[in-house]
């Protein structure tokens, strides 16, 4: 076992997930509390490394599914977990021996942990993404070729649907219809796989766990500033510290796009940052030139705390520093650019690794 | 309204109406001073006063009062309307005091067990007021079906057990702003079970985030008696007098309350008195769009004024460790204020954050005292004449005092250039409104400010504000977007938000939009948005004095001869 996920480490994490979800995946806030609730009522969370468990005993991956703003209001039971489990069991045949976050960025980093405290069970240190994604099959392990199917889906009030599709994009398509009629949230467990196929390389990001307590331990415990350590524990870029001068948000096909400017102050004065949003911060330009894109990392941060600004939340007038990290490898290979790169978000430029850019910036 | 006109380019936004000739006294009570203006039927300041609070406010509100009736000129018997602004209700938080046990109900279930009502709060705080918590089944989707039926006999058992122990009851349901039939019907039962027990339904507290709504609502509910003191108090001081106006409080966003909404929303009238002297500036300068600065004796507020109103804040705001969000003007605070000392050590120069508060008067170089402060800065500086500027040393030789004023002063420029370009929203140049006793500090000329505006009574614009202050009607809701498009939404959201402005007692002839946003709902197929919009409009005394049965209570004339002591249960009654 790596370590116990008590009530310090868990809000590490959260401070960690918020940054990892590059904007998107909601405010972890309440990921927090039902984590710290269900380790208060059911004690704490083992956080094991997939070389720990039996190579054909099963993991799953599972998060929340929906619109953020329906997860401030209507919040979940909480026995969401153990219903996603029976059925996959049941479905499999086979029994779960951890619980997996499919999306490290944002609350899906933290609602795993609630769930596994209530079954008893560990969470493995990786999930599928590295950061938060908008899309179900946005997953290394759909790169990887493991299907989504059996997915589960469940509400709070008990309803139950199994999904056995022909491809990630009837998952996508049918997993988000189901999501609507639940009330517009759920909870849900998709590309369920064994110890064995995770720890492959590739198939899971790994040690993303650690990572988000890294980053959120760095940050607490610092004692200048806390932007500054946390660029050092990520190997992370600062793009520029400045303000927001602008937000502009427009809604097409379900997904929040906009666009956000942000201008220098201090040593970056005059200098003019735009951000492309839909739901994560996709592309980071000034003056044409782009600094980073998907699937790297962007997060914007406050300026005094380096808490992270869901796109959300952004507002005009904040003082913020953008920094750009890069993402797991395994979206650096070609299948990853073609599913996650500025293309397959519409953007007319090839990827290139935020780190060259940076180089070429200089 | 015969009588009522008012100065051509002085009305920025919506006033009241008072009488024919109906004055209106209005009080601010700020964490140095009371401020209280009268203010005549043509909104002249008659008179006004400002004196040092008190530990407990009352007494600060009464000498108020009392100073500004007092006035040359001043005919109390005219005064037909008290306005008062106060955030009391924080600190009444923040040290625990005075505050009702109360009974918390979500109605969410099966939903929402994972956080249970109050998790994570400070324990002190919930020793202090809670009366028990529940989670019944119930609540709404974000499309208006239900999430589950109400189980009202959950609710029946709930208040069986505690019903004893609580002085008020908390009802906050799942997507209460969507529909508030669920909140409702549990306030009936409640009536039915109770009786006329104190209820805070959430949908009239916070808008969306179930958790920090519940918080609101919890916190409005504790608060009750401490509103009621305040009332009490005031009552006593205008009886005393035999004075018995109709008595308004200013609320959050510089509109106002009725003293009865008052009593059953307190927590919205937590952030007031930064929202009085935004709505004073705008009314004395007779601007619509522009910064204000309230510079006080200890700490200063900088905040935008939108459309004639305060800007609101979109992030939630804390109080006392528990996250709420209900609307609150959107300010930096920092703390420097005209009596803010200033020292040199090793370090440098040292601005605070302690403050001579109300002794300024007394403690001041320039007026005699030992301690230098930035107003004895102010005036080395030439910004003001004030006291006896000798004290400072002599402008020609730069002495030790002088250059410390010199360059504590330099330093509270940048801080305050700093704390105005955080709140303001573009980097084009924008005008500020200086305001507040101590705003004799800020400079003429400021980064990114294309003017200063200093307007006369600039030291009694909270006050001021709280005068003129107008009522408001806002909506936060989630939409669907139908076959009627977007146009179809806003357009109901402006008629929501209007029809609450004047069931609060607005005219409608003068009711106009001051905000409105709308913010696209990520991560769902059917299209759907969050519409936060506000009207606002002149006060309408007519309506208050036709406001009949089956229309909010909105006035709550001071009756004489009351006795203090009973005030609380004469309020539950009034509200039946």
């Amino acid at each position: 076992m790596k370590r116990l996920l008590d009530s310090q480490l868990i809000r590490a994490l959260a401070r960690g997930c918020a940054v990892l979800g590059a904007g998107g995946g909601g405010d972890p806030y309440l990921g927090l509390l039902q984590a710290l609730q269900a380790i208060e009522d059911f004690g704490p969370v083992p956080l094991v490394d997939l070389d720990e468990i039996p190579g054909d005993s099963l993991v799953m991956p599972c998060g929340g599914i929906g619109a953020p703003t329906v997860f401030i209001e209507k919040i979940g039971n909480g026995d969401e977990g153990e219903r996603l489990r029976e059925h996959l069991e049941y479905a499999t045949g086979r029994k779960v021996v951890a619980l997996m976050a499919s999306e490290i960025g944002g609350s899906n980093g933290l609602m795993p942990v609630a769930w596994a405290a209530r079954m008893g069970l560990p969470l493995v240190d990786a999930d599928s993404m590295g950061r938060a994604f908008p899309e179900v099959h946005q997953a290394t392990m759909h790169l990887a070729g493991i299907p989504a199917s059996p997915a589960v889906m469940t509400d709070e009030r008990g309803n139950v649907v199994v999904f056995h599709t022909i491809s990630g994009h009837w998952m996508e398509r049918l997993q988000r219809t189901a999501a609507v009629e639940f009330g517009g949230a759920a909870a849900s467990t998709e590309f369920t796989l064994t110890a064995g196929q995770a720890r492959a390389p590739g198939v899971t990001v790994r040690n993303s766990v650690s990572m988000a307590i890294r980053i959120g331990t760095a940050v607490a415990d610092v004692n200048g500033s806390p932007i500054d350590a946390l660029i050092a524990a990520i190997d992370g870029n600062r793009l520029i510290t400045g303000k927001i001068v602008d937000v502009d948000r427009r809604t097409t096909s379900g997904f929040a796009r906009g666009s956000v400017v942000i201008e220098g102050l201090g040593a970056d004065a005059g200098r003019l940052v735009r951000l492309e949003l839909q739901n994560e911060n996709l592309v980071a330009m000034e003056r044409g030139r782009v600094l980073a894109s998907v699937p790297d990392l962007i997060s914007v941060l406050d300026s005094e705390t380096a808490d992270a600004i869901t796109t959300e939340r952004i507002a005009y007038g904040q003082r913020v520093t953008v920094i750009a990290f890069g993402c797991d490898p395994v979206w650096r290979t070609e299948r990853g650019i073609t599913a996650t790169g500025p293309r397959s978000f519409g953007y007319d430029f090839d990827y290139v690794p935020v780190e060259e850019l940076a180089g070429a910036g200089d | 309204m015969p009588g009522t006109e008012p100065a051509p380019g002085t009305r920025p936004a919506p006033g009241t109406h008072p009488g024919a000739d109906g004055w209106r006294l209005g009080i601010d009570v700020g964490g140095t001073n009371t401020d209280a203006v009268i203010m005549d039927a043509s909104d002249r300041v008659v008179a006004k006063a400002k004196v040092p609070g008190t530990e407990d406010i009352t007494g600060g509100i009464i000498a108020a009062i009392d100073s500004v009736l007092s006035t040359r000129g001043v005919e109390p018997r005219r005064v037909t309307h008290v306005m008062l602004g106060t955030t009391h209700a924080t600190n009444a938080v923040l040290e625990r005091r005075n505050l009702r046990r109360i009974a918390v109900i979500r109605i969410g279930g099966p939903a929402t067990h994972s956080i249970r009502p109050m998790f994570g709060w400070p324990r002190s705080l919930t020793g202090a007021l809670s009366a028990g918590a529940t989670i019944v089944d119930g609540g709404i989707e974000f499309d208006g079906q239900d999430l589950s039926p109400l189980d009202t006999s959950a609710i029946e058992r709930f208040l069986g057990e505690v019903g004893g122990e609580a002085d008020g009851i908390a009802i906050t349901s799942v997507f209460a702003p969507v529909s508030a039939r669920h909140e409702l019907t549990a306030a009936e039962i409640v009536k039915r079970e109770l009786g006329d027990i104190h209820v805070s339904l959430s949908h009239e507290v916070g808008s969306l985030g179930l958790l920090e709504r519940e918080n609101a609502t919890i916190l409005n509910g504790a608060l009750a008696g401490v509103a009621n003191g305040v009332a009490r108090a005031m009552r006593q001081a205008l009886v005393a007098r035999d004075l018995r106006p109709l008595t308004f409080f200013a609320q959050n966003d510089g509109t106002l309350m009725s003293l009865d909404q008052a009593m059953r929303y307190p927590v919205l009238t937590i952030g007031s008195g930064p929202a009085n002297s935004v709505r004073g500036a705008a009314f004395l300068t007779g601007r619509s769009d522009s910064l204000v600065i309230d510079v006080g004796g200890t700490s200063t507020d900088v905040g935008v004024l939108s459309n004639g109103f305060p800007r609101e804040s979109s992030q939630g705001v804390e109080i006392g460790g528990v996250r709420t969000n209900f609307r609150m003007p959107d300010l930096i605070t920092i703390a420097l204020g005209g009596g803010t000392l200033i020292s040199r050590d090793s370090g440098g120069i040292r601005l605070g954050p302690a403050s001579v508060g109300y002794r300024l008067r007394h403690e001041a170089l320039v007026f005699g005292g030992q301690t230098a402060t930035l107003t004895d800065s102010a005036v080395a500086a030439g910004r003001a004449s004030l006291g006896e500027s000798g004290a400072l040393g002599d402008p020609r030789e730069a002495g030790d005092r002088r250059r410390l004023l010199t360059d504590a002063l330099a330093r509270a420029d940048a801080l305050l250039a700093e704390a105005i370009d955080r709140v303001k929203t573009s980097k084009d140049e924008r005008p500020l409104i200086a305001v507040g006793g101590g705003s004799i500090l800020v400079p003429g000329q400021i980064p990114g400010v294309s003017e200063v505006i200093r307007p006369e009574h600039f030291d009694a614009a909270n006050a001021v504000g709280a005068a003129i202050a107008s009522v408001s009607g806002q909506i936060d809701r989630i939409f669907h977007v139908g076959p009627g498009g977007r146009k179809a939404i806003l357009d109901e959201a402006r008629e929501e938000a209007r029809e609450r402005a004047v069931a609060a007692g607005a005219d409608p002839d003068t009711v106009q939009l001051v905000e409105f946003e709308e913010i696209p709902l990520a991560y769902l197929t059917s299209p759907a948005v969050r519409v936060r919009a506000k009207v606002a409009g002149a006060l309408d005394s007519r309506a208050l004095e036709d406001a009949g049965p089956g229309r909010p209570a909105r006035e709550s004339r001071l009756r004489a001869g009351e006795p203090g002591e009973a005030d609380a249960e004469d309020q539950r009654r009034q509200r039946s």
